[in-house]
């Protein structure tokens, strides 16, 4: 019986079916047929798309139904407040794509003048349909929003995507490789049980080289209404992402704690920022999309003599 | 797809039901590790086979984390995670190195490693294999459904959460199940309400009443509303016996109720 490969090379490498690692695997003679290994043109074609956009920003986790959209929505809420920040909105989750839903969006790309969202959400017909692809057609999907949606000039574009470490986030970064991704930031929620599968996804960035801009700690303690205590849901057995950021040693970018009405926002399809002003998760949410706004703007865009303003 | 002629590895096993989602983070795992739990309460011999390559969660929430997998005759044998040997899990989370890994794999290679573990886990007599997957309708779950055809599945127990995010992601999973001719067992709404241990107040922190309403919608069975408790949620960190620690929890009548709905479809499992 075979074991599969840890340590695959890549279906795209120049290893690709020839290393050592790929011996036995199901796929070697495929590989090794030098099916995946000359460099897509789209990537170049992709880096030239890119060049009007000023930032790139993915919203990732390891762990499913800990806010990715619920917060990628949001910081595309936020950024947009300002006019004159162009913000577009891409989600990539093919098979769950929640962010039209969020959005309150049926059909319509453009949200307002300056908030453009993409979501292959808007491409099907009826919310019974599913889009049930396996991973080559899942990333053709990808390199079609990235390379055929004509963004304009843009000062944020945020990427949301679907949770795990697999087909979909290895192309969004494969696409965006020519074209400079400023830096993902990761959702996670207080429990080991979620912690585990983000620490892979941090494994995963660093494995392909993607800075971290931060930790957002989701669904971090919740207070009755009636009575203003504090109860944890999410117990952080394990000392929450706050421990996690010290072991691993990156920025916990704010702890964001239950509100019923930021799920009453997202299935109404409104902004929890403008919904809820005085919630403790806005003034949350604020803090952590300043954070990320000074992270990007302590990195230079590329080309950025060629945007003209 | 090839249909197995013989039984091999899954000769002994009397039912097999899958755990599907659309959505993520809905507590499908949880949901799989309650049902095996709750069925081994009822006499049962119980296997479980996560599916979810990247982010595996049972290991964990039954105490069998960092155990190692062995080959036999047969095959893999699959981790018991009690002396009883009642319970037998297998998760790629049992493969890697490291805990903090990332299984970073495109489909091909997700579907070669889950025909394996279709095929090539000796899992022996069980009575019933809860199959547990990862959100979404792609590879893995083609994948899984294609080898486990041969088996004839008992069916899938769905899971959502109150919310229309969920919800909208549930529809599509129901649509996949019917085009890969899936029977739908019933449909769980988790995260329903939460009870302040304070002063008793519910609060629907993920709104309420979509998984109702979808199952209505849907024409599947609805199996009842599972309440947010953090008993269960530390009881899953912990890798303990939520059924047996917790009888009074205000969870344990819906997870109660989804053990016996399984045992009712079979009809030894009311002996």
């Amino acid at each position: 019986m075979e074991e599969v490969p840890h340590d695959c090379p890549g279906a795209d490498s120049a290893q690709a079916g020839r290393g050592a690692s790929c011996q036995g695997c199901p796929n070697q003679r495929l590989c090794a047929s030098g099916a995946g290994a000359a460099a897509d043109p789209a990537i170049e074609e992709i880096k030239e798309k890119m060049k009007t956009v000023k930032h790139k920003i993915l919203v990732l986790s390891g762990k499913g139904g800990v806010g990715k959209s619920t917060f990628s929505a949001h910081l595309a809420h936020g950024l947009a407040e300002d006019e004159n920040t162009q913000v577009a909105l891409l989600d990539i989750d093919i098979c769950g794509p929640s962010i039209p839903k969020i959005m309150g969006l049926e059909g319509e790309q453009f949200l307002e003048d300056n908030l453009g969202v993409m979501s292959v959400g808007f491409l099907l017909s009826s919310p019974d349909d599913a889009v049930i692809w396996r991973g080559p057609k899942k990333n053709g999907m990808i390199k079609q929003f990235l390379r055929d949606v004509d963004w304009g000039e843009v000062d944020y574009l945020i990427v949301d995507t679907p949770p795990g470490t697999s087909d979909e986030h290895l192309s969004v970064v494969q696409y965006l490789a020519a074209a400079h991704i400023d830096g993902a930031v990761i959702i996670t929620t207080p429990q080991e049980v979620s912690l585990q599968d983000v620490r892979k996804e941090i494994s995963f960035c660093h494995k392909v080289r993607l800075p971290v801009i931060g930790v957002v700690e989701n669904m971090s303690g919740f207070i009755c209404p009636k009575c203003q205590k504090e109860s944890q849901i999410f117990p952080p057995t394990t000392g929450g992402a706050e421990a996690m950021c010290q072991d691993l040693k990156l920025p916990l970018l704010g702890r964001v704690p239950l509100d019923p009405r930021i799920g009453k926002s997202c299935d109404k399809g409104q902004s929890f920022l403008v919904e809820a002003p005085d919630s403790p998760a806005t003034v949350a949410y604020r803090s952590i999309i300043q954070r990320i706004q000074e992270f990007c703007s302590q990195r230079l865009p590329e080309g950025e003599n060629l945007v003209g303003s | 797809m090839e249909a197995a002629a013989e039984p091999g590895n899954l000769a002994g096993v009397r039912h097999v039901v899958l755990v599907l989602s659309g959505k993520g983070g809905v507590g499908k795992s949880t949901i799989s590790t309650e049902l095996a739990l709750a069925l081994r309460h009822a006499g049962k011999k119980v296997g479980i086979l996560d599916v979810d390559l990247c982010g595996p969660s049972v290991p964990r929430m039954l105490r069998a984390q960092g155990r190692a997998v062995h080959q036999g005759d047969s095959g893999w044998v699959p981790v018991f995670v009690d002396r009883e040997q009642s319970i037998s899990l297998m998760s790629v989370g049992f493969l890697l190195e490291q805990p903090d890994e990332a299984v970073v794999w495109r489909g091909p290679k997700k579907n070669a490693l889950i025909k394996q573990f279709v095929s090539d886990v000796a899992w022996g007599q069980l009575d019933y294999l809860v199959v547990d997957t990862p959100p979404g309708t792609s590879d893995e779950h083609m994948a899984v459904v294609d080898a486990l055809r041969p088996y004839s599945p008992l069916g899938a127990l769905v899971v959502t959460t109150p919310q229309a995010v969920s919800v909208g992601d549930v529809r599509r999973e129901l649509t996949f199940c019917r085009k890969v001719g899936l029977r739908v067992i019933g449909l769980v709404e988790n995260m329903s309400g939460f009870v302040c241990p304070h002063c008793a107040e519910c609060t629907n922190i993920f709104s309420r009443g979509g998984g109702e309403e979808l199952a209505r919608h849907a024409g599947v069975p609805f199996l009842g509303s599972v309440p947010l408790d953090p008993e269960l949620t530390r009881s899953l960190e912990d890798g303990r016996d939520f059924i047996q620690d917790f009888p009074d929890s205000p969870a344990f009548p819906a997870l109660s109720s989804i053990a016996q709905k399984i045992l009712s479809e079979t009809p030894e499992g009311l002996s």
